[in-house]
């Protein structure tokens, strides 16, 4: 099992802010909405750079994403901040109309997504947003693992010409992925190659699936591990190539299992290559108030989780 | 400049046409929305035909050096697709493929098709006023002083957002805008102000921080100097709201004046006697 060592621990959204500043300084066509969470979302940096390009909405996130739309007229390229939930279910209308069937190049960028919330509880811990962004057309829904990996992907999705979701979040995690990696949408990184199982994860479950590579290591389990930052356009021969050679998959993600990456995946093997499938995310049901990892461990989303995932795939092979 | 320019005459001539084009579109495919289309006639045609700085070809996306248009009430598509055609976006045969399938012209305006002229789509009511604002403020980051424009309903002025983009366009001082409501005073269930009412709006639009103008949209002798008197009003620090009284169905008398033609298509034999209503010099049906 490769090993990944990191320097620090940081969070997945300051990730976010430092490429946003990056793309202020190389892109004048970037500007930024916030809609009353500036600090959360790590913006701070761009706004005092570039005060004339950074617009401060309120907490007003329908017309947030109808002034991003309007923005993209002119050639601007708009990034709009708040948290998974305001980003997504509250405005869904306005971004499957103004923005997405109008084909708009508007970057949501949300923070805060999933359990690692935290104390606030179900009210703010979205679980739903990826399935939400992914079943809308044109859309792209990138959900990066770490700060390397949140920077290099905002950078990225500005020169992407189109809607892109960007999900995120609140924790500090391992910060293991190369600072100067060059972020491809829609190609999945292969972590680990192994052979008895392939785990494919999302967002903060590839560190977790990196720590049950580990274990399952020490159990003679020789597990292919794949970060899957892109959810949509999914990486569809990077998939079917890994499971055809291990025969079942485990997919992992801070989400409902209703449309979300074991979703998708699920969707790809059964028209393809149909393969004994384990999900690991949670099962149709609201999240609660605690630390992030009382919920990632109530929720089913811990590493041992996975690990277990993988011997229940491996043996229904 | 105005690639047309027409006089007030040449303009209740076009208005005319364009009247026709609705009722015999919505007549087509027994479906559409035809009263508030006739009620906002005059205003596309004063728009489209003397007031905007734009060029109909080639359409550009961007619009940077032309004034731009949003219909945020969309159902009102087939006064917009009559006036687009007849000002010069796309062929005026094209518009016998309203509502149909394989048509650019949708039920409600749409970019998916590429529709020349239509740059965001709208349907689902209440945020057109938020993208208006967002392309006012590209057109300032660009320095381009042209103008948006933008049309809403009344009864659409339920939708929250519109305020929440209201409250943001006073405060953030945008003043190269010019938000019109079409006050018909009428909705799908019955009168605006039986069903939410709207109560005074110069009141609201001022207390919102907005420059608030009144028109007769159904008279070009006042409407004209109107739009003017609206842009004369931009770039002094406030968004420009032009409340503009219309009567649904303006133009066929059995049709003026009530809900029940909101989205209600004439049968063979009221087509006929709404033509007859709309007589022009020469008529150029599609």
């Amino acid at each position: 099992m490769k090993e990944y060592p990191y320097s620090e621990k940081k969070d997945t959204r300051s990730g976010f802010g430092a490429g946003l500043l990056e793309l202020g300084r190389t892109n004048p066509n970037v500007v930024a909405l916030c809609a009353d969470l500036i600090g959360s979302l790590k913006m701070d940096a761009f706004k005092k750079e570039f005060p004339e390009r950074f617009y401060q909405v309120g907490i007003a996130e329908a017309n947030m994403m109808g002034l991003a739309a309007g923005m993209t007229i002119g050639g601007k390229i708009p990034f709009t901040g708040t948290f998974a939930n305001f980003s997504t279910g509250r405005v869904y209308d306005q971004i499957r109309q103004s923005i997405a069937y109008s084909g708009k190049n508007v970057k949501i960028c949300a923070s805060h997504a999933g359990l690692t919330l935290g104390e606030d509880g179900a009210t703010h811990q979205i679980l739903e947003d990826v399935g939400m962004m992914k079943m809308l057309p044109h859309m792209t829904v990138i959900n990066p693992c770490d700060f390397n990996q949140t920077k290099a992907a905002t950078i990225a999705i500005a020169e992407y010409e189109g809607p892109v979701y960007l999900r995120f979040g609140r924790p500090a995690v391992p910060n293991f992925t190369p600072a100067d990696q060059k972020f491809e949408i829609g190609k999945a990184v292969m972590l680990n190659e192994g052979t008895d199982v392939t785990i494919l994860a999302t967002g903060h479950l590839v560190w977790k699936a990196i720590e049950a590579g580990h274990k399952l290591a020490e159990k003679g389990i020789n597990a292919e591990i794949i970060n899957i930052h892109t959810i949509k356009p999914l990486d569809d021969a990077a998939i079917l190539a890994s499971v055809g050679k291990t025969k079942c998959v485990v997919t992992a993600e801070e989400h409902q299992l209703n449309g979300g990456l074991g979703d998708s995946v699920a969707q790809l093997l059964g028209r393809n290559l149909p393969t004994p499938l384990e999900m690991v995310g949670v099962n149709d049901s609201f999240g609660e108030s605690g630390t992030p990892d009382q919920l990632m461990e109530k929720y089913g989303l811990s590493t041992d989780n996975i690990v277990a995932a993988a011997e229940r795939a491996i043996s229904r092979k | 400049m105005n690639p047309h320019n027409k006089s007030i005459d040449e303009l209740k001539q076009i208005a005319a046409q364009v009247r026709r084009d609705i009722v015999r579109m919505v007549h087509a495919v027994n479906s559409g929305h035809p009263g508030g289309s006739l009620g906002c006639t005059d205003y596309f045609v004063s728009l489209y035909f003397s007031v905007m700085n734009y060029k109909p070809q080639p359409f550009n996306m961007d619009g940077e050096g032309e004034d731009l248009f949003f219909l945020s009430n969309g159902h009102i598509s087939p006064v917009w697709y009559s006036v687009l055609a007849r000002a010069g976006f796309f062929e005026v045969a094209e518009l016998a493929t309203f509502r149909k399938i394989n048509s650019r012209l949708q039920g409600h305006p749409a970019t998916e098709e590429g529709l020349p002229g239509i740059r965001v789509a709208s349907g689902s009511l209440g945020q057109g006023l938020s993208v208006a604002v967002g392309a006012a403020q590209t057109k300032k980051l660009n320095k381009d002083n042209n103008l948006v424009y933008v049309l809403m309903g009344d009864g659409e002025l339920g939708e929250g957002q519109v305020w929440e983009a209201a409250m943001y366009a006073a405060h953030n001082k945008v003043d190269n805008l010019i938000a019109t409501v079409d006050r018909n005073y009428q909705q799908i269930d019955g009168g605006t102000e039986e069903v939410l009412a709207l109560g005074d709006l110069r009141a609201k639009f001022e207390a919102f921080g907005w420059h608030v103008l009144e028109a007769d949209g159904n008279n070009f002798e006042t409407l004209l100097p109107a739009l003017e008197e609206a842009k004369k009003a931009t770039g002094n620090g406030k968004p420009v709201m032009i409340l503009m009284n219309t009567e649904m169905g303006f133009g066929v008398d059995f049709m003026m004046g009530s809900h029940k033609w909101h989205g209600v298509a004439p049968n063979d034999e009221q087509l006929e006697i709404a033509l007859q209503q709309l007589a022009v010099q020469q008529a150029s049906d599609y």
